[in-house]
Parts: structure tokens; sequence; C-alpha cells
């Protein structure tokens, strides 16, 4: 277990640095985790991660890769409606790294 | 805090044995399963107050429950035959991942205390007392295993180092010592059925998905069914296959397969997973708990057959313990195992692997390819550890090599093999399998693969491969992972049925 200061506010994290509570996530954490991991958040990067979030609140799980570039591709144009271009904008993958960003639990199994 | 840096060993034209590093890995050791992880498995939540006589005696109930484990403690002659056949020593050079040395962590200790003459003359014997620091060890070494079982394939005796790997996971399990990745996991399967936490309606909406893209791609009204009572098959995956790159292109494979063969078949969100770890921890209560939802969902479905689709461990526990565990198979007698087995349909062998079936549907003619379609790839092909080294397809030795191959070169025309002494029972490990698939253990991963991309690179250099396929979805994960620390884009890893779903003829468009 770990903590995160934002703001002033101690926020709970796992060992790996997740956000233990959903609620505890703004677009200030937001921000904040991506500066630990080196990814300067553009407006595309906050399509992402604001698809990440609305999909989890219905599902109670970040949803499939697949489902994920599609929904960005409609979003931001079908030239970037793939998992190379998510890549690139997550270099350390659009699944774990997108979600610890958007402060959702790690995707765990054979992911 | 994106992690630390890690860089790959070079890749070498000739394999040779390294030059040791004591103590190299001494550090890649995984998180710890936290007390709400563990107490909802039964474990206690942290290490126990008598952890020394608890784990002792954990040994001593283990001897007394299999026998192979008390055969292996005792027969290894210290022959050296395994030392160099571990991916993880190879890549790491780190001598206690030397398979003997790692094995001997546990056997010194069933010296001191199970032996005569580890009894009264522990220093003549090698024997020693569990201490604080050997149990760390423990965790560490015993974490560092993939249970992939290629050094038993060079072992005169046939020691099986997974299974003392196994005992010792289940020691530390005992007194609280239990590993994050897998424990966490084995409790979502319980809470919700499958290693990822996909519930249900996230499940039905990847589905419905699925069947659209293929609706835009092909035209053709492939169906991926979910918990439809009396359909021929329960196909059982696993989760990652719903949820990952490439993993995904697998299902949508056996989705057509199904379509072009008519036969009836459904997913079930009860049994949404085929993986099941309770066999990476050696625990038999929590193998069993996790293999009867998949009884129960064949049950509750009615369903005549199961087919477990590309995931390597699934295979070993469906093809050898699904039997004894969970009646599913010729043999059990209580009730259960008899309703089950009176509802399966005998002229079809159970369990059965989804290449077994399309390798059949292929022999029959029941399915037509375009195999131009794969003209783009040049293939290879992974053997997975447990597929390999477990089980059988077919009917004949070896059927789990050939059967997957088969598969191949009726759907494509580019096939090129990797060398003798990495493929078959000789595989390597994808250096992510038995509960290591995580990432605090990616320095590890990174090493483990080592002799498995020495292997890719020649085929690469020689013969232009870009594609390899394998049938396993940890192999999938891992390779997709690590293969760029290789120098290779992780666009080259695939599924045998991706490659049957990009060539496979619907039907009249």
């Amino acid at each position: 277990m770990g903590t995160i200061e934002v703001n002033g506010k101690t926020l709970e994290t796992d060992e790996e640095g997740y956000l233990t509570t959903l609620d505890d996530w703004t677009e200030e954490v937001g921000n904040f985790l991506a500066k630990q991991e080196n990814v300067e958040l553009t407006p595309n990067h906050w399509e992402v991660i604001n698809f990440l979030r609305e999909y989890y609140t219905e599902f109670q799980i970040a949803p499939a890769v697949r489902v994920l570039t599609k929904s960005i591709g409609k979003k931001l144009g079908a030239d970037k409606g793939n998992s190379q271009y998510l890549y690139e904008l997550f270099p350390y993958g659009p699944a774990k790294q997108a979600c610890k960003i958007a402060g959702l639990p790690k995707p765990t199994g054979c992911v | 805090m994106a992690g630390p840096e890690f860089t790959a060993p070079v890749l070498r034209e000739y394999p040779v044995i390294p030059i040791l590093q004591r103590g190299a890995m001494a550090a890649a050791t995984p998180y710890l399963a936290n007390e709400k992880i563990q107490e909802a498995l039964g474990f206690p939540g942290k290490l126990v107050d008598d952890w020394h006589d608890k784990a002792i005696a954990k040994m001593g109930d283990l001897l007394g429950k299999y026998r192979s484990l008390k055969v292996f403690l005792d027969t290894c002659v210290h022959c050296g035959a395994c030392s160099d056949k571990c991916h993880y020593f190879l890549g790491s050079g780190d001598p206690k991942n030397m398979p003997v040395a790692r094995q001997d962590l546990l056997r010194s200790v069933y010296r001191r205390h199970f032996t005569l003459a580890g009894k009264m003359f522990p220093q003549l014997v090698g024997a020693r007392e569990l201490t604080r620091e050997v149990l760390d060890e423990w965790y560490t070494y015993y974490n560092q295993c993939s249970e992939c079982r290629r050094c038993s394939v060079f072992c005169p005796y046939g020691i099986d180092t997974a299974e003392v790997t196994m005992a010792a996971r289940e020691i530390l399990d005992s007194v609280g010592l239990g590993q994050k990745y897998s424990n966490e996991i084995i409790g979502k399967v319980h809470k919700i059925g499958n290693n990822l936490g996909l519930p249900g309606p996230a499940l039905e909406n990847t589905l419905e998905g699925l069947e659209e893209d293929i609706k835009e791609d092909t035209g053709i009204d492939v169906r991926y069914p979910l918990d439809v009572h009396g359909a021929e098959v329960l196909l059982v995956t696993p989760s990652a296959d719903f949820f990952a790159e490439p993993h995904i292109e697998s299902l949508i494979g056996y989705g057509k397969v199904f379509h072009a063969a008519g036969i009836s078949w459904t997913l079930s969100s009860k049994a949404s997973e085929a993986g099941n770890f309770g066999m990476f921890i050696g625990n038999y209560e929590q193998l069993r708990k996790v293999a009867l939802r998949v009884r129960e969902a064949a049950q509750e479905l009615g369903v005549k057959r199961i087919v477990v689709g590309e995931c390597g461990h699934a295979w070993r526990i469906a093809y050898s313990f699904w039997n004894t565990l969970t009646g599913i198979g010729a043999g059990a007698n209580d009730p259960f195992a008899i309703q089950l087995q009176s509802q399966l349909d005998h002229r079809h062998k159970q369990p059965m692997h989804i290449c077994e079936l399309t390798w059949d549907l292929i022999q029959r003619g029941a399915l037509s390819f375009d195999k131009e379609a794969n003209d783009h790839r040049i293939i290879t092909f992974h053997d997975s550890c447990n597929v390999a080294r477990a089980t059988r397809m077919g009917n004949t030795p070896g059927g789990q090599f050939e059967i997957p191959r088969h598969i191949i070169k009726a759907v494509a025309n580019h096939y090129v093999e990797m060398a003798p002494g990495t493929t078959h029972e000789q595989t390597f490990c994808c250096g992510g399998g038995g509960g290591i698939l995580t990432d605090e253990m990616l320095d590890l991963r990174i090493k483990g693969t080592l002799p498995r991309m020495e292997a890719l690179k020649q085929v690469v250099d020689s013969d232009g491969v870009n594609f390899m396929v394998t049938i396993c979805a940890i192999c999938k994960a891992q390779f997709t992972k690590v293969v760029p620390y290789y120098g290779f884009k992780m666009s080259m890893i695939g599924g045998v049925h991706q490659l049957v779903s990009t060539a496979i003829k619907l039907g009249d468009k």
C-alpha cells in the first residue's frame, strides 16, 4: 500500500500506484498520476480517460481494448481507432497505464 | 514513477550457458497478497507467529498426501542435467534459478526434518533449518519458477520441479505469504467468474460489439452467444480472450469456426474463465473450486460437450485433471458427475480442445479457406509449455504438437519451424507462465524469454518470419509485452485461430 498527496489531500493507492478508491479521483489527481507516469496529457488523452471512466461506471470494469479503440476511432477519427495509436498515447499499454491515470483498478489476468 | 527501465540481454548467435551471477535475481519478488485477498481464499492474512512449526507441519501434510513430492525430494542425485535447462537461469545467470538449486531450497529443509541422516548429521547431508531467511528465499525463488516443466524433460529421474514449486507455494500460503497476482485473481473468479473480474453485462456488451464488427467486416451474422440453454457446445476460454489484443482475434476465429460448421454453441457468464490459477499456487481446494464452475455451468446450460479455447494451463487441467477433479470424462461416480456424464455426448472427446474441433472439421471438409489471405504472414509456432508437456490432442502421441501445426498449414502458405531443442516437448516457456505475468516481475520476464527470442531471431533472419502464433493467453500477453525489448514488434504475436479467422470462408457474400 502507498499514498499520494494531491492538493494537500492524502489518497491511498495500492503497491503499484493504482488508486484504491474510485471516488478519490479528480482531474487534478489524473494530472498528478500522469506526471508520475511521464505522460503529458493532451485532449486526446482525456478522450480516452473520460471514456474509460464512463465505461467503468456503467460496467464496473475497464472496456476491452477493442471496445476502447472503436470508441476512440469514432471520436477522434478512424486513423486513431487502433491500438497502435493508444500505445502512442500511453506507452506502457492502454489497458494498464490509461486505467491507472483514470483512477481505475488494474486489469488482472492474462492481459 | 513509470517504474524502473529494464534492458534485455543481448541476443547471441549461439546460445551458451551463462556465467554465474550470484543473487542476480534476489530482488525480483512479487507483491505479497494483502489480508483481504488472503482471507478470501481461507489463507492467513499475514505471516503467522508460529510460521516455523506451521510450515513444517504443512510440509509433512503434503508429503503424506502426495507420494510424488516425497519421491522428488528423495531421488535427486544432483547430476546437473537440469541445471542449464531453465529459461530463467539462462536469461539471468542466477544459480538459484537452476532447477536443482531451486528444489534444494525446499529439499534441504525436508532433509532436516524428515530424514534420519538430516536429523542427526544435518551438515553432512546438506540439511538446514527453516529460518526466516530461508522462508523469504522460498518466497523469492519459488515465485521465479513458471512451472513449465522443461527441466523435467531432461531429468533422468523424471523429477517434476513444478510440483516442488507448487508445494512450496502451498506452504507459503498456509503461513500467510501469498502472492498478490495469483491470489487476487482466484478471488475474482470466485466472486465474479473470471480472472479479469469481467461482469456478465460487460461480457454481453463486448460480445455484441464483436458481432457488429464482424458483420461490418464480412457482411455475415456470426454470433457470440452467451448463456444459451440447450446449446450443443459450451466454450470455456480465458477471459483475456474477451479483453486483450491479440487474444480477441482468436475468439473471433472460434466463433467463425462454429458458424461455418453450423454447430450451436454458447459461452457462459458463470464459467467465463478457462484459466485456473489454483494450479499455479498448488492448492487443490482452490483448483477444484474454480474447476467446479465449469461443471456447474455445463449442467445448468444442458450442453452436450465442453470445448476449451486457447489457454495452456486450462487445457492441462481439462485434459489431465477434470476427470478426477470434477467428474467430466469417464469414471467419476458421484451424482453430479453421473448427471453431467449422461448429458455429455459420447461421440466426442470429453473435453475437447478448440484445435481438435477445428482440425476435425478441416479433415472432414467442413471448412474451406482462402489461404492467400494469410500470405502477408510468415508464421512460426511457439509450443506452450502446459500443452506441450502435460497434455495430448487427437488420438496419436504428439497430437498436441501436430494438430496446431496442421491447422496453421491448412490456413496459411508460409510456415517455418524454429530450431529443434526449442520446440515440441523441449519448448521454452514464454517467461510469463505459472503466475509470474505481473508487472513487478517484468525484469525476470524479460530475461526469461531470452531463449525463445534467440530461436525466434534465427527464423526471422533466415526466413523472414514476421508472425509467431501460440495457443495460450499467458504466452500472448507475455510476448506482446516483452518482445519490444528485443527489437520485435508486438504485432508479430498472435493466435492459431487468428490465422483461421483470417482465412476462413463464411459462405456466399
